[in-house]
């Protein structure tokens, strides 16, 4: 793959104007599918089901079968409509999107199209300095998932060079609700910001209104990032890319920054840019061409006769509304004012898109503070050295566990990062790791004391010092009673138990 | 003893349920006549090979006093349309060759529950598309009454099966006439039921907004009776209708007894004036329209001004939805599978679906493809919708006036096989009767309204009323069939050449 | 008057996924030719002031539960597998990639 040239970004953004627009997909976590009644792997309860166990006749598009519409799925999809301060549709229609594939069981797929639930809405998205941009909706509609592809043979797994694919259609018909946004104009040069604190925000979203797992890594969100840049003062808008395949949100921010510096690179120099799907590569950073748009590109639109009209009443739009979580701006000044953080710890919060598993963490029984600590520090450190997503690593009710063991005097805090370690590495639960590892603090006087006795028997002298009243040369006796406990020891305790000792 | 298969199913019902005769003895005698007569006919693609327990096993319930429904153990074909999980399903194409099915049609499962007896799968133009079943995959079907003519399509193998005795009752599917032009040239009776009436799931989709499954038979009694065991609500089908409704089989005895001619408004169509119908079907016709209004009906004309854009707009939308229904045969997950040495899968689906789909299918397909592609949408497909529109309301405005409409069921009587094969434009315009009643999804059905005088072949009579009014139909042509019956003698299929058994038969 | 042309006919045949052959092309490009040609006449009657009907009987809202039913075993998924590998459908290889 060809390098590509890249533009400074502050000199991008000198001579160009980024649009952005934005492309996500949202896996609802209804029981069922779209329109079958095959279990949903993207509910909690069918993760990691062995491939083709979760199919129906319409999934794999056996002849005959016929598409059934979730009525859970459709309330799921005006819910969020509304969140996404939509129009709903009194009517909106499902339509077949044809083009041949095999991951597509029925080669068409069921999505909407110029009948949309819901569309004409706005999103108050915050920027880590807490300034709020809004984000225009166009649209959101509801469709089905593909299957999933596996590609096997050649070197690098990936469809470039495979030898054949195997096909497992679980995911076909997982419900999908797609958000399109308008243009994203004035972005300048905080659009990467822009485009993962507007993932971040639909993310809030979903999570609160509980439709979806929401878990980028495991595609239950889905964000292609369009890009576009004009030169400064020229009003048509330039060509845009569509880069997939974005599965986090750093990766999103990355991936915005990199277009833009990669079209300046190309514009500047005289060159045009393509209109093309792009591949985002996590790996190297950088996004690679897809498919060019073409002609074959006729999807064929037509009405999905097989399905009937959408047309909520007045009465199930406005029950939903009034069930409707707050927004997540309102719900950032109230979370802030509740956990009583400060500007930069609640940013710290937010921005690091830990608001909903530090709120969980809170929930399940730690204090603000030990959860914003747990979260922004240790478990963000992990994530980050293995490019994952904090929320995939540990989830919020062991935080909230392992924080209790430490108030209740179980662990160190120095403890608690090795239980984390094992939590993470899926050895259980903390109190697993603790009674399977064997680190909790030794909390047993006696055996304190006895290495307490060893300690200040091999250095006689310091006990004569403590006992003169300089009582922090009982350090060296803590050191080595700590080394002998291997750790597991509270430092308070072991002073408390030598300056007792020394009193005798 | 009867010959259990020259009688109605509504008679060998009661025989077997006054323990005169068994469903065994019913069934083999319909196995044995398939043997004898099918290597002609070639009505059937699949017998069951057990169609003898499944009997055996209702003749044990029966005996075991366990309370049957009305048409229990009696035999019955199954368009090849439909998904079954004991007999191969395949449309009429080679492309699904020896497909299984792991669930049955909806219409098979309640056929099933009602105790009926599955005899086989019969033959059909490839995937439904056709008037004629020369389109089918695995060679024609020949009609009974002359075996160098076409039986109809696409259901030409359940008409044929039913008038050549092999069966007493079928199961058939009406995309634009396959119910009833068949019945029309075959003698016999078929009823496309009001869209939404029957389910379609496990039917083989041609064209989801038109396609409709319905009963074909000798008797108009005997579709009634089917109807009331394949018909009602099924959530498996989203456009299935959600009500109750009366009993099909009450209404076809009442029309066959009581005076349901009398006073009955009956339309006649302007614009299809009897210019464009053979002699002997518009005669046939005429003679028909005499023999009721001689009972007291009423014969009005009635406008129905966008008839006439009926077929157009029916090959629009037809192969429109059907270009999307038949992505799916793509050799991925079922089906055949043309391998292409060093091809990529974008290759072998294309190379399958050029093999596996016979010229028609293609045809419609690509047609399908431009009506739907960008630029052409709103002239083609978009246009012919509203012409649906336009249709319903000249079918609103004349129902307003008159009880059923009435028309021949189709212009000629029939052809001879491969007279139209190679003129794909003059076969489309066979289905210009039949296309309106699919168009604006009303029932319709078509019963033998005698032999055209000019070849004396069977000819049918076409009544269609409102939607919903399903019953209507069955009343009304029950009365006829009764009347016209009555003038012949007995059944006009009794007029039919004898078949000439042939020694150890077709299979 | 009709557009159908040799070139179209090839274009809507890999929009079909068809591999059609010469001949193929140049008979469905006269059938097709002359199809058209009748049944554009939909558009005579088609004005803007009509509605169109994709549904013959108007019915909304049909909606179904959010309860788990139809599901096929894996055997039944794979019952009428061209070919098939741990569980999956075995295709050869893919050129285009996803949409
Ligand atoms: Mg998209
Ligand atoms: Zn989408």
């Amino acid at each position: 793959m060809a390098k590509d040239k890249l533009m400074d970004f502050d000199a991008a953004l000198e001579m160009f104007e980024p649009v952005l627009g934005f492309e996500v997909h949202v896996e609802l976590n209804t029981r069922t599918k779209m329109f079958s009644g095959a279990a949903n792997p993207a509910h909690a309860d069918h993760h990691g089901a062995e491939p083709n166990t979760l199919v129906a006749p319409v999934d794999m598009g056996l002849p005959g079968s016929l598409p059934t519409v979730n009525a859970e799925a459709v309330k799921y999809s005006i819910s969020l409509g509304l969140a996404l301060g939509c129009s709903i549709a009194p009517s909106s229609r499902f339509a077949r999107k044809n083009y041949f594939y095999p991951d597509l069981g029925k080669n068409y797929q069921i999505s909407q199209y110029d009948e949309p639930i819901a569309f004409e809405g706005s999103i108050e998205v915050e920027l880590s300095d807490g300034e709020v941009v809004t984000v225009p909706i166009e649209r959101a509609h509801m469709e089905e998932d593909a299957g999933k592809l596996t590609h096997v043979g050649g070197s690098t797994g990936r469809i470039q060079g495979a030898e054949y694919s195997l096909v497992d259609y679980n995911r076909a018909g997982v419900p999908l609700v797609e958000i399109v946004t308008k243009p994203i104009f004035g972005a300048e040069h905080r659009a990467p910001e822009i485009a993962k604190a507007y993932v971040a925000t639909i993310r809030d979203i979903v999570l609160s209104l509980g439709i979806s797992e929401a878990r980028l890594e495991r595609g239950n969100l889905r964000c292609d990032a369009n890009v576009s840049l004009r030169p400064r003062g020229q009003e048509k808008l330039g060509t845009r890319t569509e880069t997939k395949n974005v599965n986090s949100m750093r990766s999103v921010e990355r991936a915005v920054r990199y277009e833009i510096q990669r079209q300046a690179a190309i514009l500047a120099a005289g060159g045009t840019i393509t209109q093309e799907t792009r591949h985002w590569h996590e790996d190297t950073g950088s996004t690679s061409p897809g498919r060019p748009k073409s002609d074959a590109d006729d999807y064929r639109y037509f009405p999905e006769p097989d399905l009937l009209p959408v047309a909520p009443s007045t009465e199930l739009i406005e029950q939903l509304r009034a069930a409707l979580p707050e927004p997540p701006a309102a719900r950032r000044r109230r979370l802030k004012t509740e956990w009583g953080f400060t500007d930069l710890e609640f940013q710290d919060v937010a921005n690091g898109g830990l608001l909903v598993e530090v709120e969980e963490t809170i929930a399940a029984g730690a204090a603000p503070a030990a959860a914003r600590k747990w979260w922004t520090g240790e478990i963000t450190r992990l994530a980050n050295a293995d490019g994952r997503e904090p929320g995939e690593l540990v989830t919020p009710t062991d935080v909230a566990a392992l924080q209790a063991l430490v108030d209740a005097g179980t662990l160190t805090d120095k403890l608690a990062r090795q239980v984390l370690e094992g939590v993470i590495a899926g050895e259980g639960t903390p109190q697993e790791v603790v009674d399977a590892r064997g680190l909790a603090v030794v909390s047993d006087d006696g055996a304190l004391l006895a290495a307490i006795d060893d300690a200040l028997a091999a250095q006689p002298d310091v006990l004569e010092k403590i006992r003169d009243g300089k009582v922090q040369a009982a350090g060296a006796i803590i050191g080595a009673v700590m080394k002998a406990m291997r750790g597991q020891a509270d430092a308070a305790r072991v002073r408390e138990l030598i300056i007792e000792r020394a009193a005798q | 003893m009867t010959d259990t298969t020259r009688i109605s199913a509504a008679a060998l019902a009661d025989l077997l349920a006054g323990g005169e005769v068994s469903s065994v003895e019913a069934t083999q005698a319909h196995l044995d006549r398939i043997a004898a007569v099918d290597g002609d006919i070639h009505a059937f693609l699949h017998v069951s090979d057990h169609a003898l327990d499944v009997a055996a096993d209702i003749d044990r319930r029966r005996a075991a006093g366990e309370e049957l429904g009305p048409i229990a153990g009696v035999p019955l074909a199954i368009k090849d349309v439909l998904v079954t999980t004991d007999m191969p399903s395949t449309s009429g194409s080679k492309i699904l060759e020896g497909y299984m099915s792991p669930y049955d049609a909806t219409v098979v499962a309640r056929a099933r529950a009602a105790g009926l007896v599955p005899l086989g799968k019969t033959n059909m133009d490839e995937f439904a598309m056709g008037s004629s079943t020369e389109y089918s995959a695995y060679g024609p079907t020949r009609n009974p009454w002359d075996l160098d003519r076409i039986p109809g399509g696409s259901g030409g193998g359940s008409a044929a099966a039913v008038a050549a005795f092999e069966a007493p009752l079928a199961l058939g599917s009406d995309t634009g006439g396959s119910i009833r032009q068949p019945a029309h040239v075959t003698g016999t009776v078929g009823l496309k039921p009001t869209y939404g009436g029957v389910s379609r799931y496990g039917a083989i989709a041609l064209a989801s907004s038109l396609d409709q499954v319905g009963p074909v038979s000798r008797t108009v009694l005997d579709s009634a009776l089917l109807h009331d065991v394949i018909g009602g609500f099924d959530p498996h089908d989203a456009t299935s209708i959600d009500r109750e409704w009366p009993s099909f089989a009450a209404a076809a005895r009442e029309g066959a007894r009581g005076d349901v001619l009398k006073g009955l408004r009956v339309g006649v169509v302007r614009e299809l004036p009897d210019s464009g119908f053979q002699p002997g079907v518009s005669a046939s016709f005429r003679a028909s329209l005499a023999a009721m209004e001689a009972q007291g009906a009423e014969i009005v004309e009635v406008s129905a001004p966008h008839f006439e854009y009926g077929v157009a707009a029916y090959y629009l939308i037809l192969p429109a939805e059907a270009s999307s229904n038949l992505a799916k045969f793509d050799s991925v997950r079922f089906g055949m599978r043309v391998d292409v040495p060093g091809g990529t899968v974008e290759d072998v689906m294309a190379a399958t679906r050029d093999a596996g789909f016979g010229p028609e299918v293609k045809r419609r397909i690509i047609l399908g493809t431009y009506a739907l592609s960008a630029g052409y949408y709103d002239a083609y497909y978009g246009s012919a919708q509203k012409v649906r529109t336009l249709i319903q309301q000249d079918f609103a405005a004349a129902f307003a006036d008159v009880d059923v409409i009435v028309t021949p069921s189709a212009p000629t009587t029939a052809f001879r096989i491969g007279e139209k094969i190679d003129d794909p434009l003059q076969m489309y315009l066979n289905d210009l009767t039949t296309i309106p009643a699919n168009l604006a999804g009303v029932p319709g059905i078509s019963i033998p309204s005698g032999l055209a005088e000019d070849d004396g072949l069977p000819v049918g009579i076409q009544f269609l009323a409102p939607a919903y009014e399903d019953a209507r139909l069955y009343r009304v042509g029950a009365a006829l069939e009764a009347l016209l019956v009555d003038a012949w003698g007995g059944p006009l299929l009794d007029r039919a050449p004898a078949l000439v058994a042939r020694e150890g038969g077709a299979f | 008057m009709s557009e159908i042309t040799p070139e179209l006919v090839r274009h809507l045949g890999v929009l079909a996924r068809i591999q059609l052959s010469d001949d193929e092309v140049g008979s469905l490009t006269g059938q097709l030719d002359a199809i058209v040609d009748n049944i554009a006449k939909v558009s005579e009657v088609a004005t803007p002031d009509v509605v169109a009907t994709s549904h013959p009987i108007p019915m909304q809202n049909v909606f179904r539960p959010d309860e788990v039913g139809d599901l096929l075993t894996t055997a039944q998924v794979l019952q009428n597998a061209p070919d098939a590998a741990d569980g999956r459908f075995r295709v050869t290889a893919i050129l285009g990639e996803e949409q």
